[in-house]
């Protein structure tokens, strides 16, 4: 029924939404982060009544807004890509999926957009306390924006919460509160948001340091570091804590994500987890997949068995084993998902056929299938494997998840160093003296933004080829329209973002430039 | 009912779009341009916020339309999408130095979208009542009929006079909020004369709008499921349903009455009238798209392709999920009611304009 999909548009529909979260991915974590950045400062001002610090305050704060503007004019796009490019999807699961968004418009974005009014222009306007708390309502509500998103693209990870529908041939949600506490939308959020806090702290220091090289605004730049390095530090603690509780809960949910981050192909008791490592091909191949090698392994004894069992000794499938089938380890092969998903999407065929031409007797004995603990456990739980044709496509890249993972890992324990040590030179006074630092942390921007971004490749790359784990692949998903049209849209959107993004960041630099206003008010 | 509410809404704050048409027709020099987006500027977040919370709330409550729609009339979508990202950035971006495409360029943007976009929103909304050329397979996947992928609403001269009447209402809302905003004589008068000029195309338009719809024929559907087109149904919608009459009937009303204060004596006021008028009667024209047996996203290729309220909403569970969520809204509402009270107690002026407070 579905199948007859051109895998051109397939690949261009993803390009495009892979392009535009990109796009939006680089102004968001600033918003998060360094939205409560501004309400620490603003905080401090409104305690000491100290000028210094409203300056302080005011100059972030239009970055914050030069930021915020792009961040905005991604996102709706975001939005509207679900129906416009993945209708298909849209349709299957707008039941459940569409509810976190719509709940973030109505309680997150009302609460951004109008308290962002209040703090660009309300300085004169309103008293110092509503302004403040303006300030912190526009911190929490984009964090709550992230909140709602979160838990959507939680539940495409790990869908919970739902029962299937034979008569509408859909998923419809059964419990909200299942949706809203997925533990995948819980590591994802805080997880999510405190690399957001990391960045924008990242960002702070960088541009202080910027500052301190150049000897102007020294006041300023100092107080901004130690605001941004004792949040970052903070933060980039907690990123790594959460980090780690999200690679177990993904080792549970998404196995073959999991073996893939590590390039393990065979299972292992007692496994070690790699810290560096370089890929190298095999010669072997499972399917039209390639079997990768590690090279030039650092390895740490047993840690990703400890990681991901509690013990030692715990058994990690490898991704040969998830494809194949292990019995001693009570796994599936994916053959056995496919002939248990494709029996499932045959019952439902069966009954629409039955609806079709009115026989209610087979109708009622096949609609309560769907009602059936073993049917709904054992193969329904499979029915998007039924669009398989072969077990090896249920691999994901393998080097673009095992690289991304190391770096997005590698620089976050680097980040716990840099706030480390921009708080201890802030303490020995002596930041001004130490120029490679103050360069380290310049240069250390960007790389933030790479953290930030890889991170999101493994995620989402990682779970190829689902996009909805176990039960829609991408394919299925696809508007049906034709792939010029989706290339057009590419070209255009690419084109677009380039050229807001050349605007924003050469405005911003202009605004760092020429630094704080120097009168006040 | 809340999708409604939410459209009409939208189309109220459209008042800004409205206002961005303005920008190279209306100001005399620079400060007074000056002045006149950033009367706008501070609003534009929440038309746009409200766009994005009702594509929200759409595709949580009818997935289906959501589906068929962006997914089938691609191009108007897309090209509204387009417009709404450049506005987004235009405010921010247009005065400050060293933004690299020069300020007419930003205000370009703000112009495209104030008048294409709300234009074309019109034209799809006028689909609702016209049809679009599109089937549903057995699993529900659609397949347009036309390549040009919803641009085609744009020959349909029905749609075209919706397209137009939305775009000058808005031109009509956006002044109204300007004299309501701007403290400046001179504008005042340059402002009270576009007014006229533009009040009249939006009531032709709409009106031979309504005319058309409501002596055509509708898309009715029965109990069943069937979809058939029945003479003078959407005019046996708006007289059998109180409540549409009754918000169409009033609404309109209030419209007249602030074109005639805003035209006849002077009054700054006049948005409030035109805007609690316009509310109404967007919902009512919702109502008549969808209530009463009506398929309100009628297919002209296949009747029965055509989506109604039932064969499109989410389940009962995520309704009634939607329901408790949608509570807030009055607190929502009540918090931007204080806010926007709160920055608007001064008018702008040309002195507020030379301070150094964040400006666009
Ligand atoms: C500044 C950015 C940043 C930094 C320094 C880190 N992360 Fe991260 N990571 C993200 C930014 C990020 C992210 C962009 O926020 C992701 C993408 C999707 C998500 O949920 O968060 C992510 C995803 C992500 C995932 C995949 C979750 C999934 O697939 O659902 C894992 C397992 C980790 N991270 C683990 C870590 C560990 C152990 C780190 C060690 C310090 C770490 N991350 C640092
Ligand atoms: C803003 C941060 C995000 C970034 C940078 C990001 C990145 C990506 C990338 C790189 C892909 C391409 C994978 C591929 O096709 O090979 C992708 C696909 C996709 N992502 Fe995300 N993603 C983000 C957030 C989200 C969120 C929050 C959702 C859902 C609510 C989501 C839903 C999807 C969907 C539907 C696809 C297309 C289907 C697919 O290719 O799997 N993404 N994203
Ligand atoms: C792919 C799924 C996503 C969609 C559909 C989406 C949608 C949107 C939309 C429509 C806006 C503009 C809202 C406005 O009018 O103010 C927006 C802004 C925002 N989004 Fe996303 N978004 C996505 C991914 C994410 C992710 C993954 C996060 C955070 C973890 C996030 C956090 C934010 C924040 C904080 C803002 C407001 C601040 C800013 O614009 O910089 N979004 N998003």
């Amino acid at each position: 029924m579905i199948e007859n999909f051109d895998l051109s548009l397939v690949n261009w529909s993803r390009a495009q939404f892979a392009l535009t979260a990109m796009y939006h991915w680089l102004f968001v974590p600033l918003t998060l982060g360094l939205s409560f950045i501004l309400a620490f400062m603003e905080t401090i001002y409104v305690r000491t009544g100290d000028e210094i610090w409203k300056r302080i305050t005011k100059f972030w704060m239009t970055l914050f807004g030069i930021n915020f503007a792009i961040g905005v004019a991604t996102g709706i796009i975001l939005e509207f890509e679900f129906g416009t490019n993945w209708s298909n999807y849209s349709w299957f699961v707008g039941d459940i999926f569409g509810a976190p968004l719509a709940i973030e418009g109505i309680l997150a974005f009302f609460l951004e957009s109008t308290f962002i009014a209040v703090m660009f222009f309300g300085w004169n306007k309103v008293s110092r306390k509503f302004h403040l708390a303006s300030t912190w309502l526009v911190a929490i509500g984009a964090n709550l924006s992230a909140l709602w998103i979160l838990i959507a693209n939680a539940w495409m990870e790990n869908p919970v919460g739902m029962a299937f529908n034979p008569d509408t041939a859909r998923n419809e949600m059964n419990s909200f509160r299942e949706v809203v506490f997925n533990p995948v939308a819980i590591d994802k959020f805080t997880h999510t948001v405190t690399s957001g806090f990391v960045l924008a702290s990242v960002f702070v220091v960088g541009i202080s340091a910027w500052f301190l090289i150049r000897r102007r605004e020294q006041m300023l730049a100092i107080k901004s570091i130690l605001t941004a390095g004792i949040f970052g530090l903070v933060s980039s603690l907690l990123v790594a804590f959460t980090g780690d509780t999200s690679a177990r809960t993904l080792a549970k949910v998404q196995p073959v994500k999991f073996a893939a981050m590590e390039a393990l192909y065979e299972g292992r008791t007692d496994a070690g987890l790699t810290v560096i490592g370089a890929l190298d091909d095999s010669g072997e191949r499972i399917g039209e997949k390639k079997v990768h090698d590690v090279r030039l392994k650092i390895e740490i004894p047993k840690l990703l068995s400890i990681m991901t069992t509690g013990k030692g000794s715990g058994y990690v499938p490898g991704i040969k084993d998830l494809v194949n089938g292990n019995p001693e380890r009570g796994i599936l092969s994916v053959q056995e998902m496919m002939n248990r998903g494709t029996y499932a999407r045959q019952v439902l065929t069966d009954y629409k056929m039955a609806k079709e031409i009115g026989d209610t007797e087979s109708m009622t004995s096949l609609a309560a299938m769907f009602e059936d603990r073993d049917f709904v456990d054992n193969y329904f739980r499979y029915f998007g494997y039924s669009y398989f044709e072969h077990p090896w496509q249920v691999i994901p890249s393998v080097p673009v998840t095992f690289y991304s993972f190391r770096i997005m890992v590698g620089l976050g324990f680097f980040f716990i160093l840099l706030f480390a040590l921009a708080l201890w030179f802030y303490r020995r006074q002596s930041l001004e003296r130490n120029k490679w630092f103050l360069w380290l942390a310049l240069l250390s921007i960007p790389l933030a933004y790479l953290a930030s971004e890889l991170g999101w490749v493994v995620t989402e790359m990682g779970r190829q080829p689902w996009i909805i784990q176990n039960l829609m692949p991408v394919n299925v998903a696809v508007s049906n329209i034709s792939t010029g049209t989706v290339q057009t849209t590419f070209w255009l959107f690419a084109v677009l973002f380039t050229a807001l993004l050349i605007a924003e960041v050469s405005i911003m630099v202009r605004q760092i430039k020429t630094g704080p206003k120097q009168k006040e008010e | 009912m809340i999708i409604s509410l939410l459209a009409g809404l939208l189309v109220f704050l459209m008042f800004v779009q409205g206002g961005q048409s303005f920008i190279f027709s209306l100001p005399r020099n620079d400060m007074q341009r000056k002045m006149m987006v950033n009367a706008l500027g501070r609003k534009w977040e929440f038309t746009f916020t409200t766009l994005v919370t009702f594509g929200g709330t759409l595709f949580a409550s009818f997935p289906l339309f959501y589906a068929t729609s962006f997914g089938g009339a691609y191009w108007v979508w897309m090209a509204i999408l387009f417009s709404f990202i450049i506005q987004a950035v235009a405010y921010e971006y247009r005065s400050k130095p060293s933004n690299v495409y020069g300020t007419s360029l930003f205000d370009t943007f703000l112009f495209i979208n104030g008048s294409v976009g709300p234009f074309l929103i019109g034209v799809v909304v006028a689909t609702f009542f016209t049809g679009s050329d599109f089937t549903l397979d057995l699993f529900n996947r659609v397949t347009w009929g036309s390549g040009w992928h919803g641009l085609e609403a744009l020959i349909n001269p029905v749609n075209l006079l919706l397209g137009f009447a939305v775009l000058f209402l808005v031109r009509v809302l956006g002044l109204m909020y300007l004299s309501n905003t701007i403290d400046d004589a001179e504008m005042a008068v340059i402002i009270r004369k576009a007014l006229a000029r533009n009040a009249v195309p939006f009531l032709i338009f709409f009106l031979a709008f309504v005319a058309v719809i409501l002596t055509g024929k509708g898309f009715m559907s029965s109990p069943a499921g069937e979809v058939t087109m029945v003479k003078y149904h959407y005019l046996h919608n708006l007289v059998t349903n109180p409540l549409t009459l009754i918000f169409f009937a009033g609404g309109v009303v209030l419209v007249l009455v602030s074109l005639w204060l805003a035209l006849f004596k002077n009054s700054d006021k006049a948005i409030w009238y035109a805007g609690f008028g316009t509310v109404p009667v967007v919902m009512a024209l919702f109502f008549m798209a969808g209530y009463g047996d009506t398929a309100f996203y009628p297919s002209t290729a296949a009747l029965q392709s055509s989506l109604t309220l039932e064969n499109s909403s989410s389940s009962l569970f995520t309704l009634r999920t939607m329901m408790y969520v949608s509570f807030i809204i009055p607190f929502v509402v009540a918090y931007i009611w204080y806010t926007w009270r709160s920055i608007n107690r001064k008018r702008i002026n040309s002195e507020e304009m030379n301070g150094d407070d964040h400006m666009y």
